[in-house]
């Protein structure tokens, strides 16, 4: 077993109350901090840790919280992003739901080092339930002088909110998440400005992942040279992986950076194998906007190294040979899954949810879901691989917000890396449509 | 002040000026084109992407290029910037599948619609867009829906470009409507089909770049070429009065404002002059109004022939050969 940072305390029974919790060790980061400690120390804490961002992006936390602007007599915020919508991600869900302390714990900390009096969390409209968690938690915390005026008698105040979204997916970009928090329509904005210079009220803005936040606690009370030594290279610390798909063993997992694929996937302590004893196909590491992987490129890179669970190793090869680590949804594919059903199936969430603002991302995302549509229910032609891949690029890069790369890279590596079932599927429309019906053509070139 | 050299060209801008603005200030046919982006309306822009430029340098002091193409409407000018348009091939394929992207759900119903000779699409897919199609699955259709007695919605051919929804903002003062929906889906309305009910309501028929929003007392009365600009004006006491006035014989047929070459309006004009004053005796002509751009009146503008590059004459020569990055269809 690996160091848990995250979820060390996770299965003690009543940790969601703030009693346990703090039997636990909890809020020493905050008294720590708020007593202690100057908020650049705690920034500083930060980038020596070289924790990053775990919302997809993996930008370094501390250099964000750098970045952000300082001008006198404006108000700053930290927002939390707790808007998870990728399809396959459903960490921060689990966290949120058993441990609202550790998050609130480390928004108070974070925001004690970014300067902000008042903080959002931005929970995802079909949450509810665990707003009403974060709720209960946040008044304990009130109670408790943890929250409110002058924080554990340190003279520093912090208000902190639950805001819930409606449950558009475009709400879980920064940009479009502060427009739904001002109560408007979630577009996302163009940038620059960006939201560290004006963001939310036209404010200096912070938005990080709800994972991110959780982990700052660890290191205010840890040090930052301490979180740096877990992990492997540039990707530090741990990460909770949601593992999902064909495995026995689907759930929440947090590992330290750095665990090689091949142990992810067949070592009982995370998946657990295939389910049913079945061979590996393909791989999304990332959630479902990154590039899928086949079962040979997943486990091994190019040059032949092992791939290891972290930012680096995932993206190895870029994207003709390589994905992304995203937000940590690891979706594993059997033998038995069709590549194109299941792109059609992410295309389709890509068109459902383009906010319709740009217009490469809102005719794009509709076209490329009509033609994988034909193609899966064997109306397909030859040239439409092409076309996709050429609507594909034309979208990418040419878009407001990352939704458009989001929804052109998933289609793009799919044909990248299965264009022979596609083609079967085009050539053998019959054969291909038939129920239960996939394409095995590549799979004497896996090894498990 | 900021130097920027655009395409080759250098001009000096005041900070904080846009590039396509330098862009204007330079002129002629290195201007990048804009569907959404509207100077007189706050906050419009960087939604329709056809005016992505490639910045090879992003200033003097930080020379590096930015990493995309970006909307040359809502990127500010640093100095030293060095911006390529018309002379960049990624530029150019870039704007092609714009248009071809801004087209795939547009009906193509130019025979019959009554923006046809002063389309800013129209205009457009002549200029950067291809002459074949790739795209064969259903359009997105919508019912024509009427906002009041004097606009009609035709959301087939709506664009979402967003300059009504800015212009019933901040013209009309009182937010009247806005986008519904999302993805290809979304759609301007007035929520449960209210009516558009404001002095200033008229002008979103001017800022519409395509027959989306079309005046109903003008609606089928004439093609727009075979009507004469003339330019006058009257005592209003709501709004400005400057007018064009689109004739044929002495008959107004309709009232606009006045655009500029680049089709934005000079002055918003109010709803008693736009559709009310339809006598020659309402008004006091000041002459023929000559139209630059974005009509078929002003002529030779459809002369050349149609073909695949775009119609830049003084172009560079990478430009004007095929392009090679194209996709088959492209370059027939």
């Amino acid at each position: 077993m690996g160091l848990k940072i995250l979820t060390e305390h996770i299965n003690v029974p009543g940790i969601e109350t703030l009693e346990v919790y703090r039997k636990h060790g909890g809020y020493k980061s905050v008294e720590k901090a708020v007593k202690t400690m100057t908020p650049e120390e705690v920034v500083e804490e930060v980038k020596t840790s070289g924790l990053r961002g775990r919302g997809g992006a993996g930008f370094p936390t501390g250099m964000k919280w750098s970045f952000l602007a300082k001008p006198e007599g404006v108000p700053r915020y930290l927002v939390c992003n707790a808007d998870e919508s990728e399809p396959g991600t459903f960490k921060d869900r689990w966290f949120m739901e058993r441990n609202p302390h550790a998050l609130i714990e480390g928004m108070i900390t974070s925001s004690y080092a970014l300067g902000a009096n008042t903080s959002y969390i931005y929970i995802r409209g079909e949450l509810m339930f665990i707003l009403r968690i974060l709720e209960k938690a946040i008044a304990e915390a009130y109670a408790a002088g943890l929250l409110g005026k002058n924080i554990l008698g340190s003279g520093y105040d912090l208000d902190l909110h639950v805001a819930p979204g409606g449950g558009a997916y475009i709400c879980g970009e920064e940009t479009a998440l502060l427009e739904s928090l001002e109560g408007k329509r979630g577009n996302p904005r163009n940038k620059p400005p960006f939201p560290a210079v004006k963001g939310l009220f036209a404010s200096p803005t912070v938005v990080n992942n709800v994972e991110t936040i959780a982990s700052v606690p660890w290191i205010v009370n840890n040090t930052g040279a301490e979180y740096a030594k877990v992990g492997i290279g540039r990707s530090t610390g741990t990460k909770l992986i949601s593992a999902s798909g064909n495995i026995n063993n689907p759930g929440v997992f947090e590992i330290e950076l750095g665990v090689p694929v091949e142990e992810f996937i067949y070592s009982d302590e995370y998946c657990g194998g295939i389910w049913k004893g079945k061979q590996l196909k393909a791989v999304v590491p990332g959630g479902s906007s990154v590039p899928i992987l086949p079962a040979n490129l997943i486990l091994k890179t190019t040059a032949g190294e092992g791939r290891l669970m972290s930012y680096e190793s995932l993206s190895d090869g870029g994207f003709v040979s390589g994905s992304m680590m995203g937000s940590g949804a690891f979706i594993v594919f059997d033998e038995d899954q069709c590549i194109v059903r299941n792109t059609w199936n992410y295309s389709r969430f890509y068109h459902h949810e383009s906010c319709g603002q740009c217009s490469p991302c809102r005719e794009g995302t509709g076209w490329m879901e009509k033609v994988l549509h034909r193609i899966e229910y064997g109306h397909g032609h030859q040239q439409d691989i092409d076309l996709l891949v050429s609507v594909a690029k034309q979208i990418e890069g040419n878009t407001i917000c990352p939704l458009g790369d989001a929804a052109a890279w998933p289609v793009a590596a799919a044909i990248r890396h299965f264009r022979d079932e596609f083609e079967w599927h085009i050539k053998y429309p019959k054969e291909a449509t038939a129920p239960g019906a996939v394409y095995r053509g590549q799979l004497d070139s896996v090894t498990a | 002040m900021a130097k920027i050299t655009f395409d080759g060209i250098e001009v000096e801008v005041e900070d904080g000026t846009t590039i396509l603005q330098a862009a204007r200030k330079i002129g002629g046919n290195v201007v990048p084109p804009a569907m959404c982006f509207y100077t007189p309306l706050k906050g419009s822009g960087g939604k329709c992407r056809v005016c992505l430029v490639k910045v090879t340098q992003g200033s003097t002091k930080d020379p590096r290029p930015m990493p995309k193409l970006v909307a040359s409407c809502i990127t500010q000018v640093q100095d030293g910037m060095v911006v390529e348009n018309t002379t960049n091939e990624d530029v150019l394929n870039a704007r092609k599948s714009i248009v071809e992207m801004l087209l795939i759900n547009h009906p193509l119903d130019c025979p019959i619609c009554d923006q046809a000779g002063e389309c800013s699409l129209q205009d457009l897919s002549y200029e950067h867009g291809v002459s074949s199609q790739r795209y064969e699955e259903e359009r997105r259709t919508f019912n024509r829906v009427d906002l009041g007695p004097y606009i009609q919605l035709h959301m087939t051919r709506c664009i979402l470009c967003y300059r009504c929804v800015y212009t019933a903002d901040q013209v009309a003062e009182k937010r009247v409507h806005g986008v519904l929906g999302r993805g290809d889906a979304a759609e301007i309305g007035t929520y449960i089909e209210n009516m558009v009910d404001h002095e200033m309501s008229g002008n979103v028929i001017d800022v519409c770049p395509v027959g989306a929003l079309t005046d109903k007392t003008w609606r089928f009365k004439n093609r727009v070429w075979f009507t004469k600009p003339l330019d006058a004006h009257r005592d209003c006491p709501t709004c400005s009065g400057k007018v064009t006035l689109w004739n044929r014989g002495d008959q107004v047929l309709r009232v606009t404002a006045r655009k500029d070459k680049y089709n934005e309006v000079e002055e918003f004009i109010c709803n008693t002059c736009r559709f009310d004053k339809k006598e020659m005796s309402d008004w006091t002509i000041e002459g023929p109004r000559h139209i630059d751009r974005g009509s078929v009146i002003s002529a030779n503008h459809y002369e050349l022939p149609v073909v695949n590059v775009p119609i830049v004459p003084n172009l560079p020569r990478s430009a004007k050969k095929d392009l090679p990055n194209a996709p088959e269809q492209w370059n027939p």
